[in-house]
């Protein structure tokens, strides 16, 4: 005898519309929601992973946790395409110049998760030889606590990467504000 | 059989009043010696057809601050021929102390002996390429002296009262 199994139809995720005026034919919104609409769904992460908060990192990628799942699917090892600095792991001070130049080689707009302890605040490396927090050298959007941090939390502050990237106003970079925050660390903007 | 007590008996011989403090650690002799006669008793040690101590397995620094000879540098050595292990130590005088270099006799020295002098600030005259090998080359003290704390110097955050510890004691034994 046979038997139909029934499926029930796929659903699929589709991000929701940003607030706008629709009519017939059109739907009117603003820029800046549409960008950031685009660029919370598609963040490009470039993996700075330099001890077991980089481990955790590579659960959070593989299928049970999925990464991909946030537009996150091309990891880019090269800062030139990268969105978004996920530095893990211990930072010593030799690595300092290094994490520096990767930064000032990304593309703006651009943003910077320091995933873990060390990264964050050194950790439990309170020494000579370590960065105390990688804040000392470049600019951090969203901090990861944990010991390393499991999974859950590397996703957590990815998603709040997200509502960063999400409301972020598209004049945010020109401005003197952040133009006197990169100054602060000494890196060159992009108009000099 | 090569035994403790013949390397000593063989030192001893060649070297004379110039070996001294011999000790027995784990198993392992340990002998000193001073500036002047190092090299010479490491490649006594290392020519000897029966002792053939040909492989150095590190070289590294130590820092007592209340001896007479602030630093030391202790040189393990490692017979293959004879399966025995020897460990020659040199003492040293004086704040920016002085060794002479033994990478004429073991090339793997030379790293060893940039790692002592990045951590000890012990030099080693000779040596072809003497600068610092694991630190930044901006740091500007010897970290593992006793008188650098091990501690990070930039951060303002740490309430020395709150990890249970005062200040004014911490350095007062140095």
């Amino acid at each position: 005898m046979e038997t139909s199994v029934e499926t029930p139809p796929r659903k699929v995720n589709v991000a929701e519309a940003p607030e706008g005026h629709t009519g017939e034919g059109f739907f009117a919104t603003k820029l800046d929601k549409v960008i950031g609409l685009a660029r919370k769904n598609s963040i490009w992460p470039l993996p700075f992973a330099t001890s077991c908060c980089g481990i955790e990192f590579m659960a959070t990628m593989a299928s049970h946790y999925d990464f991909a799942r946030f537009g996150s699917e091309r990891v880019s090892f090269s800062p030139r395409q990268a969105d978004l600095l996920m530095v893990m792991g211990t930072i010593a001070k030799k690595m300092g110049p290094i994490l520096k130049q990767v930064y000032e080689q990304m593309a703006e707009p651009r943003w910077v998760v320091a995933v873990g302890a060390c990264a964050s605040s050194g950790g439990i490396f309170d020494t000579y030889s370590v960065l105390q927090g990688i804040d000392q050298i470049i600019p951090v959007d969203v901090y990861v606590p944990g010991c390393p941090p499991r999974p859950e939390q590397i996703i957590d502050g990815l998603m709040k990467i997200q509502d960063l990237v999400h409301n972020e106003s598209l004049r945010r970079r020109n401005s003197p504000e952040y133009k006197a925050l990169l100054e602060s660390y000494g890196i060159k903007t992009m108009d000099n | 059989m090569t035994t403790n007590e013949t390397i000593l008996s063989k030192l001893k011989e060649n070297f004379g009043e110039k070996i001294t403090n011999p000790d027995l650690q784990y198993g392992i002799l340990s002998v000193s010696t001073d500036h002047e006669h190092i090299i010479k008793v490491l490649q006594f040690l290392r020519d000897d057809q029966e002792l053939q101590f040909g492989f150095l397995t590190d070289l590294c620094g130590l820092h007592y601050p209340h001896r007479d000879h602030k630093f030391e540098v202790v040189y393990h050595l490692h017979s293959f021929r004879n399966n025995i292990r020897l460990r020659v130590k040199l003492p040293l005088h004086g704040d920016a102390p002085h060794a002479p270099t033994a990478t004429g006799l073991w090339s793997s020295a030379n790293w060893m002996e940039r790692e002592t002098y990045d951590f000890f600030g012990i030099i080693f005259e000779g040596h072809p390429n003497l600068k610092r090998i694991l630190n930044v080359d901006e740091m500007t003290i010897f970290p593992l002296r006793k008188e650098y704390p091990l501690e990070d110097n930039t951060r303002k955050d740490k309430n020395d009262e709150l990890f249970g510890r005062d200040p004014k004691l911490i350095r007062a034994d140095l």
